[in-house]
């Protein structure tokens, strides 16, 4: 089967072009909504005969592709002021937008690692030689990081540790992979890593208010269908899924 | 053009030269091995080394950070022994570019081997000359603007690489951020003009590169 699919995508060149068919929705997400995003979109396309197609990455990456035109019929940011820039420059619906989800920030060392750090201040310590964030010059997650360490003043001893990664994700994969002794990234993406542990949680209140907003994208080809998607994005079943990979619904 | 992005350039600029500079006595030796025996097994050898070439690059990035990494072979002995990191630092920097730049080096070195006139060489040997002589007065003077030319467009090469470094050596400002890094995350966080400015130094670097590497190939053809 794997195989006559193969080759067929040889011998007929133009299967493997994609076309931008009305019935597929594109989504572009933001890099943590990864796996539960994936996890929701089975049952969805199964009741509703609509095919899903996600974009994931950085929300600044995303956000500039949309700009230039790029086929997102809905995007999720994982940051407002992404979200903020599209609205400015008319790519969104704006009766569309919502901000549905929130999430926590946590400190996360290879999951062997003898580093105690039982709040985010033990960064300082030398111990700590790298530390991967997000790209503190946009990506959300870097963002947010940044913003904390500076409220709690540590970010001008630890700033030249810092290594920048292309999104949440690269940095818990520079994490597992040994190549920074300690990251700082979602609560929800430490916890689909085995490779990695939560040193500590940024107290729920304390950190940078994380916000995702939702909209359909103004250019959209299929505006109807990603209105619906969204709905279906506020229904239990979704919540649920969202919930057990350890996001916040706000209310 | 803000000093920020001068230090990017310079820091660019000295990371290639780095690389061209380790490379050149391997590339060297191994173009002309290449150029002058055969032995069972040369093809293989050969592919090995244009694979950077044409494999892609975030390929061959893969694959160097899976060995240089902490968890890796060369890596993790290097930081368990001597607490010696590679990725993430100005030495990924200019591994990556090592690797990539490495076949152009070699070819350009092995083209200005085979056009030296082996007769030359042996007319030294039966005179007496010893084959390191032979090699260090005859055929290295003789092909040395093919070497030459062949080290500018390695290092041109050098300049531009993208895909490796972005794996191994990441993105920190002021440590392993290059000219094509830079302008890839400006991109990304829409500072357009920031990227265009980087953008025309890399034209003008690599416009010179070329246009040296041409002139001293053209240089090199009569004199073989």
């Amino acid at each position: 089967m794997m195989r006559t699919r193969a080759l067929l995508f040889f011998l007929a060149p133009a299967s493997c072009i994609p076309s931008v068919r009305a019935e597929q929705i594109q989504v572009f997400a933001a890099a943590s909504l990864t796996d539960a995003l994936t996890e929701i979109a089975p049952a969805y396309e199964a009741a509703s005969g609509e095919k899903l197609r996600f974009n994931f990455g950085a929300s600044s990456a995303l956000a500039r592709q949309i700009q230039e035109g790029a086929p997102a019929d809905l995007f999720i940011s994982a940051d407002e002021a992404k979200m903020d820039s599209l609205q400015k420059a008319g790519m969104i619906l704006d009766d569309t937008r919502q901000s549905l989800l929130s999430n926590a920030l946590v400190v996360v060392v290879e999951a062997g690692s003898p580093l105690k750090l039982d709040s985010a201040q033990a960064l300082v310590q030398p111990a700590v030689k790298r530390i991967a964030l997000a790209d503190t010059k946009g990506v959300p997650a870097g963002v947010y990081a940044k913003q904390y360490l500076e409220k709690i003043g540590v970010w001008e001893t630890v700033k030249d540790r810092v290594v920048p990664t292309e999104n949440v994700r690269a940095a818990l994969a520079a994490v597992e992979a040994g190549n920074a002794e300690a990251g700082i990234v979602y609560k929800t993406d430490a916890a689909i890593s085995k490779a990695v542990k939560i040193a500590c949680e940024v107290p729920a209140g304390e950190g940078p208010d994380i916000s995702y907003p939702f909209a359909v994208a103004k250019e959209s080809g299929n505006p109807e269908a990603a209105r619906k998607f969204l709905e279906y994005l506020k229904s239990e079943a979704a919540l649920a899924i969202f919930r057990k990979y350890g996001f916040i619904i706000r209310q | 053009m803000r000093a920020s992005e001068w230090e990017i350039v310079g820091f660019t600029f000295w990371m290639a030269v780095i690389a061209t500079v380790v490379i050149l006595p391997f590339g060297v030796a191994l173009a002309w091995f290449l150029a002058r025996k055969s032995w069972r097994g040369k093809a293989i050898v050969e592919t090995f080394v244009a694979l950077p070439l044409v494999m892609p690059p975030v390929a061959t990035g893969l694959i160097l950070l899976k060995l240089l990494g902490r968890k890796g072979p060369i890596g993790g002995f290097l930081h368990a022994h001597f607490d010696f990191d590679i990725v993430f630092t100005w030495r990924a920097v200019v591994a990556a570019m090592a690797v990539m730049s490495f076949p152009l080096l070699v070819r350009g070195a092995r083209i200005a081997f085979e056009g030296v006139n082996p007769r030359f060489e042996q007319v030294a040997a039966t005179l007496g000359a010893s084959p390191l002589r032979v090699f260090l007065t005859v055929t290295f003077p003789l092909a040395i603007r093919g070497i030459i030319a062949g080290s500018v467009l390695a290092f041109a090469r050098a300049l531009g690489e993208f895909g490796a470094t972005i794996l191994v050596a990441g993105n920190i400002p002021g440590k392993t951020t290059t000219l094509s890094v830079s302008i890839y995350s400006d991109i990304q966080l829409g500072h357009d003009t920031d990227a265009s400015r980087l953008l025309a130094v890399s034209v003008v670097l690599a416009f010179a590169a070329v246009w040296i590497s041409e002139w001293l190939f053209k240089r090199s053809a009569p004199s073989a």
